[in-house]
């Protein structure tokens, strides 16, 4: 009775390891296409209203796998050649709190998109959508905005900062670290 | 009915050794490495064999035959203790010996394979990525230095060196009917030296498990005779050919709007990406994605149009083209012979 009890036990809890994180790969139609304009500001008459939510900011901001996609892509496309690995060049620092544009996924990913007037390249048409949020969720992660247990753990080359996911959150600590 | 089943079981063995012949099998060498490699092979699991069996009748002997019963059991035979402790010692000596024999073997033969590339006039460095492979042939003068993926043209008789490594995980680079496996591991270089004894085509394929699509990182090496391995590199050297017709005109123009031209190059444009397979030549290769798919129009669309679906989680993002964008592209591509 024991033993069949702990057998049943054991094989429950190995076929749980079967379980394999599901990764989107792919576009994810169901959340948009990506393309809805991102209001430059939150001001309009008759009172500030919160601004609209994209579905995928949600779904990518948090996810591991799309963080470290993220942090592969800002070596590949080249983002630290202006952001150095965060610490700024000829672009601003992206590991402090101070944001010119907003700290929000929607921002960094109308920024990404569409440019920025002093410098900043409009990357649309050139990253597929998926891939501009992964980007800005990853550069969100830099100044500690990304939860630590899905974060990026490892630098594969010399970095100004620990890994990611041992940032310190830039905002409530008020300084960059 | 045993009749039957033993020459089943022959037919079978004979079958199952058939599956060692072709393109990628360490026991149909096809060059000096792999082939004293295969010798090794075929001379440890021999004599490994006959001392497996010696050791089973030796077993099975005393439990088979029972021993003549004592009458007196306390009295002490001297001489029969004797010659089982020199029966004992034998077999200890004939272990050490055959152990020492073998490490010998494989030392020596190391030492063959050492000294086949000693003499390369070839130098080519292949640098593991998740989950292709980047081929770039050193030459003295910068302009002949060539960089393609995934297929390794080499000449035929002659060795080859070969400099492995990795940008991101360890690969290891394995063609069994050439050489012996290496690994491929970030910021160091391994040495492999290869000769192909006679033109022919060997697949290869990643032997170190490196994410999701280990399976399809598979590479292929081509000997050809010195002249045609000559004339194909100075084919590669070109630019790549200028776009004909106007939907190949448009796709050479898509590409470079497209986020095709942020990991892509393709020489004589201005598509400059490292990150990925150089396509300068594309069509020229005989397969797509590290010999997941054979080269052809319908396969360069069905893998543009979703690469995640034939390799999921490889590095190629999906890109939205509509029918007609992605069928320009394609014609372009179709033409980089
Ligand atoms: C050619 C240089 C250059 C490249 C390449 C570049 N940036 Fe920028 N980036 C800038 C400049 C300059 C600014 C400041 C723009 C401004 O103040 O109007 C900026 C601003 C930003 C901001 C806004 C920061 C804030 O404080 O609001 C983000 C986020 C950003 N870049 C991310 C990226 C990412 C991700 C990439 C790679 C895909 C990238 N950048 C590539 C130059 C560059
Ligand atoms: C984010 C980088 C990236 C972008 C953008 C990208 N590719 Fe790729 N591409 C890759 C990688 C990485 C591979 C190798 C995939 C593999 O074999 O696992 C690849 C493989 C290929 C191959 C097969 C090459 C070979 O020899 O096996 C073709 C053809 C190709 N891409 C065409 C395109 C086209 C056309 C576009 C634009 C619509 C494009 N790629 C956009 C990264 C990219
Ligand atoms: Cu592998």
């Amino acid at each position: 009775m024991r033993l069949g009890f702990a057998t049943l036990l054991s094989v429950t809890l190995a076929l749980a390891a079967c379980q394999r994180e599901e990764r989107d790969t792919r576009p994810q139609s169901s959340l948009g296409s990506g393309g809805q304009p991102t209001p430059v500001t939150a001001l309009e008459p008759g009172g500030q209203r919160p601004s609209p939510r994209d579905n995928k900011a949600a779904s990518f901001e948090a996810n591991a796998f799309h963080l470290s996609e993220g942090k592969r892509l800002f070596g590949w496309f080249n983002c630290s050649g202006c952001h150095a690995n965060g610490g700024g060049g000829m672009g601003p620092a992206l590991m402090d709190q101070k944001w010119i544009y907003g700290s929000s996924m929607e921002s960094i990913h109308a920024t990404i998109r569409d440019g920025r007037p002093n410098g900043m390249p409009s990357f649309r048409n050139m990253i597929p959508d998926d891939q501009i949020w992964e980007l800005a969720a990853f550069v969100r992660s830099l100044s500690g905005n990304a939860p630590s247990s899905a974060a990026p753990q490892r630098n594969d080359g010399m970095m100004p900062h620990p890994s990611e996911n041992r940032m310190p959150d830039a905002a409530t600590l008020g300084k960059s670290p | 009915m045993k009749r039957l089943a033993s020459m089943a079981f022959a037919a079978a063995s004979v079958l199952s050794l058939q599956g060692c012949a072709g393109w990628q099998s360490a026991l149909d060498p096809k060059g000096p490495a792999a082939s004293e490699l295969a010798w090794l092979i075929w001379f440890f699991t021999g004599l490994c064999a006959v001392v497996w069996v010696l050791v089973m009748i030796a077993l099975a002997a005393p439990v088979l035959m029972r021993p003549p019963r004592r009458t007196e059991p306390l009295v002490l035979d001297a001489g029969a203790d004797h010659r089982k402790l020199r029966v004992v010692a034998i077999a200890v000596g004939l272990t050490a010996a055959i152990l020492v024999g073998l490490t010998l073997l494989s030392f020596f033969a190391n030492r063959t394979l050492a000294a086949i590339g000693s003499d390369a006039a070839l130098t080519i460095r292949v640098t593991g990525h998740q989950w292709w492979w980047e081929v770039r042939y050193e030459d003295a003068t910068p302009s002949r230095i060539l960089t393609t993926a995934n297929e390794i043209h080499i000449p035929a008789g002659e060795p080859v060196r070969l400099l492995l490594t990795s940008t991101d995980v360890i690969h290891s680079f394995w063609v069994p009917s050439l050489a012996g496996k290496l690994d491929l591991i970030p910021g160091h270089i391994n040495v492999l030296d290869i000769k192909a004894d006679k033109p022919g085509t060997y697949r290869g394929q990643c032997a170190e498990f490196c994410g999701a699509q280990h399976a399809n990182m598979g590479t292929f090496i081509i000997a050809e005779p010195r002249a045609k391995f000559d004339a194909w590199w100075n084919d590669q050297l070109q630019p790549a050919a200028p776009p004909t017709g106007d939907e190949a005109k448009a796709g050479a123009d898509l590409f470079l709007k497209r986020p095709c031209v942020m990991c892509h190059k393709i020489g004589g444009t201005p598509a400059g990406g490292t990150v990925a397979p150089d396509l300068t030549h594309v069509a020229s290769r005989r397969t797509l994605a590290a010999g997941s798919l054979t080269m052809s129009r319908g396969n360069l669309a069905a893998w543009i149009a979703d690469p995640q679906g034939i390799k999921p989680g490889s590095h190629m993002p999906v890109v939205e083209l509509n029918g007609d964008e992605l069928n320009a592209i394609v014609a372009y591509l179709e033409g980089l012979k």
